[in-house]
């Protein structure tokens, strides 16, 4: 069985000035979400005060708020999360109150003024220099990361490819946050570990595609940059898409299984996996087309096929 | 041609996987509700408790597991946690106020894979519950004190010095001590004989001529703050082996912070008190003259109270306190001249001259030094809090030989040991940077254990999905990398057990199941080049051989770059997303070695040793 089985290479190259205008609007429509909407921020960067319990019967959120109000928390969030006898309370950082009795003070509050006990399930507290730290280390992370690949694949590849990946990984970072800005979504420390996974899991995709320009470089001598380059995406077609499917099978999976705190990690790798699969394809060779790569940038044979003689004497 | 490979590399392929087997299999097994009973400083857990404890169980008909005594704590392991609780609390009934009991869940693993080091991976507090601080201390506070000191400390020298100065002040802001004198002789004198004292100050002349501006060295703050965080990491393990939490971890981030976890406790309220609690020591004379038979018959003198050592023994002392811990700015261990362990202790220059007006007249008796811990006990208060006990206990006390000052030692102690205990316990009383709780996550029980099912039936099910897909898509091929599939789970799970450090957490069973659908990536590269083989003509086996060669530069690129992603991210990350890099790198490194060693063996095995003319791929 197989999903594609082309006679000839088909003709990506030919969109590729279409993929470049797609890619600018998204990227750009993004940005202006970010400056616009925001991006919400969870617990884990804003700092306050997460408190989730559990009521042994499906949970009335007026009550609650009405207890919590009474309490001097009016500026408290209630909402529901995952069932209906969870609820989550948000208390935002406020400099009137000592921060971290905030969750000791509300379940006490929720234990004495509702006809039910509530259960602990979680209280988190993030003091305000922490969240502004992780904000800091998190950007620092991710330009690290990318700064890593971008040295990496000019040293195993060319220059050009080099950074058609990293505008490749870019693209899909930033659509991601975008998407995350658009609908809202809560940003928090398993968001940013996802685009993190995201970005190795995106450069992967890429390099498997380079591999295979490389590759079509020295054995097609007849033939142009833009064929050349068709020629690889259209033979590792098979396996980006399958290797996506399976990896997009589990994201579902983790989706609908994983539980609530697991969502927003699960939705950022499912929308980055689509976004990167055709970022791959076309943000990262068309790129490296743009730039002009040619045949003699990749002419002079790098030491691949050692490597492959190093796993057979194993 | 054909593709065999030589028996050793089975039988190392192999014996690896089993090796991995081996040490995976502990976390099959269930964990029991256990007690872990320890002594509380200076007492010892003996066998005889260890009976006292079965007996009392078994008169309260609860059924006992076990009951152990191991490194000196005694371990008894129960069927639910009903059992449990209760038996906590004819535990602190019989043994009383010189135990800790803990709450702990101890694994079932049995006794021949303890034997050999295999144990289950650690689980981290978002599955097993509990309760995870950053604590920041406030350095600020620590420098300021000891500007303070050193204001202080300076009218003292130069007074000594007999150097005629204006006035000496703390520049708080600036973090420096401004002394103004009459004349720029003065000024000269005095950054002579104050330099002559402390090598590590830094002193600039202001433009008067009149003012002289001290600061300390680069070196010197660095002393400070490494010095105020070890003293508090010292006290923080201290107070934290006494809340009775069965594995606590305290541990070091970065400059000013330190994490403490606490695996179990659900009461934070609690255990912030004993965090956030205050030390404190006194010095005081003992009282030998009073009636020390009959104080303790409840006839105590008028000027003296009873205390007692930590051995129990009880110690005469008189009120009056000579002086207050907050005065002291270092205490260690070391030796005398003929190596026998003793206790350096520096004061700060109100301190000296308190000390040494204290003693002038009293040389010959005997010193006593009393360590104040606040501590909560059984009895709730009105605020929902336990209420706080004040616990003294005399922990040394020594003949005063000479007029003590602002340097003096103790000695006459029975054991090095003793002696870094004496001093660890001195620098608590005067703990000089207080701390505060600038992060907390508590995780409830019935979360862990709900985190726990849902990554598991999330592993399972995203397991089902890839190898139902796989075998249908790549037939016998397929089921091959299936088998490198399960094989990989196994060897993920050994080597996480294997690992010390490495901890399972929700977000790292998150990135099991991410690696489950990416370590078929590295099959399909293969599978599909094998075809592309196949479709070019080649023979089976040059097929086989080429396919395999050719997919490895691409596989090994492709994951050293996501290995680097994932360093990156342990370096960032903090509890659940650095659990999540450690999956995610091992995984890497586990999904290489089946899918590409272990699969072309078995591929080799089947189909490699002779002459077939297809594939069935």
């Amino acid at each position: 069985m197989q999903v594609f089985n082309f006679a000839k290479p088909l003709n990506f190259m030919r969109l590729k000035w279409a993929a470049v205008v797609l890619s600018t609007l998204l990227v750009l429509g993004s940005f202006t979400s970010i400056a616009i909407n925001g991006i919400n921020w969870g617990l884990d960067f804003t700092g306050g005060t997460v408190i989730e319990v559990g009521f042994a019967k499906p949970a009335d959120l007026v009550a609650v708020r009405q207890t919590l109000t009474n309490a001097g928390y009016d500026d408290a969030v209630v909402q529901l999360f995952g069932t209906s006898r969870d609820v989550l309370i948000r208390i935002p950082l406020r400099p009137d109150i000592a921060q971290a009795e905030v969750g000791d003070t509300v379940l006490q509050a929720l234990n004495s003024q509702q006809a039910d006990a509530v259960t602990m399930r979680r209280v988190e507290f993030v003091g305000p220099s922490v969240g502004e730290e992780l904000k800091q280390d998190g950007g620092l992370a991710m330009l690290m990361a990318l700064l890593g690949i971008l040295a990496y694949v000019a040293m195993r590849f060319e220059w050009r490819l080099s950074v058609g990946a990293v505008a490749a990984l870019a693209h899909d970072v930033i659509l991601t946050l975008g998407l995350f800005s658009v609908l809202q979504l809560e940003f928090d420390l398993t968001v940013l570990a996802a685009i993190l996974a995201l970005i190795g899991y995106s450069i992967n995709d890429t390099i498997v595609v380079f591999d295979r320009i490389r590759e079509s470089f020295r054995k097609l001598r007849e033939t142009t940059v833009a064929e050349t380059i068709n020629d690889a995406i259209t033979s590792t077609l098979n396996r980006t898409v399958i290797t996506s499917l399976t990896t997009v099978l589990v994201l579902v999976v983790l989706f609908y299984m994983g539980g609530a705190l697991i969502h927003g990690f699960a939705t950022a790798l499912l929308f980055g996996i689509a976004v990167g699969t055709y970022s791959s394809v076309y943000v990262a060779s068309a790129i490296a087309e743009i730039l002009g790569i040619s045949r003699e940038d990749m002419l002079p044979p790098p030491p691949v096929d050692k490597e492959g003689e190093g796993i057979d004497a194993l | 041609m054909l593709n065999k490979n030589p028996a050793w590399r089975y039988v190392l392929v192999i014996s690896m996987l089993l090796l991995a087997l081996v040490y995976a299999l502990p976390n099959l097994y269930p964990e029991d509700p256990a007690l872990n009973i320890s002594a509380t400083r200076g007492g010892t857990v003996a066998e005889q408790t260890r009976l006292q404890l079965e007996q009392g169980f078994r008169a309260a008909n609860i059924v006992a597991k076990s009951v152990v005594l191991e490194e000196g704590q005694i371990l008894a392991r129960f069927n639910s946690t009903e059992d449990q609780l209760q038996a906590r609390e004819i535990a602190n009934q019989q043994l009383g106020a010189n135990f800790i009991t803990a709450l702990n869940l101890a694994p079932a693993t049995p006794g021949w894979l303890t034997a050999i080091g295999a144990t289950p991976m650690n689980l981290g507090l978002d599955l097993r519950g509990g309760v995870h601080f950053l604590l920041a201390v406030d350095m600020k506070a620590a420098l300021d004190k000891n500007l303070n000191d050193m204001v202080q400390t300076f009218r003292a020298d130069l007074r000594e010095d007999k150097i005629r100065y204006r006035n000496v002040q703390a520049d708080i802001g600036r973090g420096q001590v401004q002394i103004t004198f009459r004349s720029a002789e003065d000024l000269a004198a005095a950054e002579a004989a104050l330099k002559q004292r402390d090598r590590e100050l830094v002193f600039t002349t202001g433009s008067d001529n009149q003012t002289l501006l001290v600061s300390l060295s680069e070196n010197r703050l660095k002393e400070i703050r490494e010095y105020a965080l070890e003293q508090n990491i010292t006290i923080i393990r201290n107070r934290v082996n006494e809340i009775g939490v069965a594995e606590p971890l305290v541990q070091r981030q970065g400059a000013d912070r330190i994490v403490v976890q606490l695996p179990g406790v659900q009461d934070t309220a609690q255990a912030k008190e004993i965090l956030g609690a205050t030390a404190s020591l006194e010095f005081r004379l003992v009282d030998t003259d009073g009636d020390l038979a009959a104080a303790l018959e409840g006839r105590v003198p008028p000027n003296s109270e009873l205390y007692y050592s930590r051995d129990g023994r009880p110690v005469l002392l008189e009120k009056r306190i000579m002086l207050t811990g907050d005065h002291i700015t270092g205490a260690s261990s070391g030796y005398d001249e003929y190596s026998r362990p003793q206790v350096n202790i520096k004061l700060d220059a109100k301190g000296g001259s308190l000390l040494s007006a204290s003693t002038k007249d009293t040389i010959g008796r005997r010193m006593a030094s009393v360590f104040i811990e606040y501590k909560p006990g059984t009895e709730i208060g009105a605020d929902g809090n336990p209420v706080l006990i004040k616990q003294q206990e005399v922990i040394n006390d020594a003949t005063i030989q000479a007029r003590l000052g602002r340097d003096f030692v103790i000695t006459g102690i029975n054991s090095p040991a003793e002696a870094q205990n004496l001093a660890t316990l001195l620098r608590a009383g005067a703990l000089i940077a207080p701390i505060q709780i600038i992060e907390e996550r508590t995780i409830g029980p019935s979360l862990g254990k709900e985190n726990i099912e849902l990554g598991i039936t999330a592993i399972q099910w995203g397991m089902v999905v890839v190898l139902l897909f796989m075998a249908v898509y790549y037939k016998a091929f397929g089921m091959v990398a299936n088998i490198a599939l399960v094989a990989n789970l196994v060897l993920l799970v050994g080597v996480m057990s294997l690992i010390p450090g490495a901890t399972l957490t929700l977000p790292g069973m998150a990135g099991i199941v991410l690696t489950v659908g990416m370590a078929v990536d590295a099959n399909v590269l293969i599978f599909e080049r094998i075809r592309e083989e196949l479709l070019e003509g080649r023979s089976v086996q040059q097929a086989i051989h080429h396919g395999y060669d050719r997919a490895f530069a691409t596989i090994a690129d492709s994951n050293i770059t996501t290995l680097l992603v994932a360093l990156v991210l342990f370096g960032i990350g903090t509890g659940p997303v650095k659990g999540f890099a450690v999956t995610l790198a091992i995984g890497i490194l586990t999904s290489i070695f089946t899918a590409v060693v272990g699969t072309r063996l078995l591929v080799n095995l089947i189909w490699g040793g002779r002459r077939v003319q297809s594939l069935p791929i």
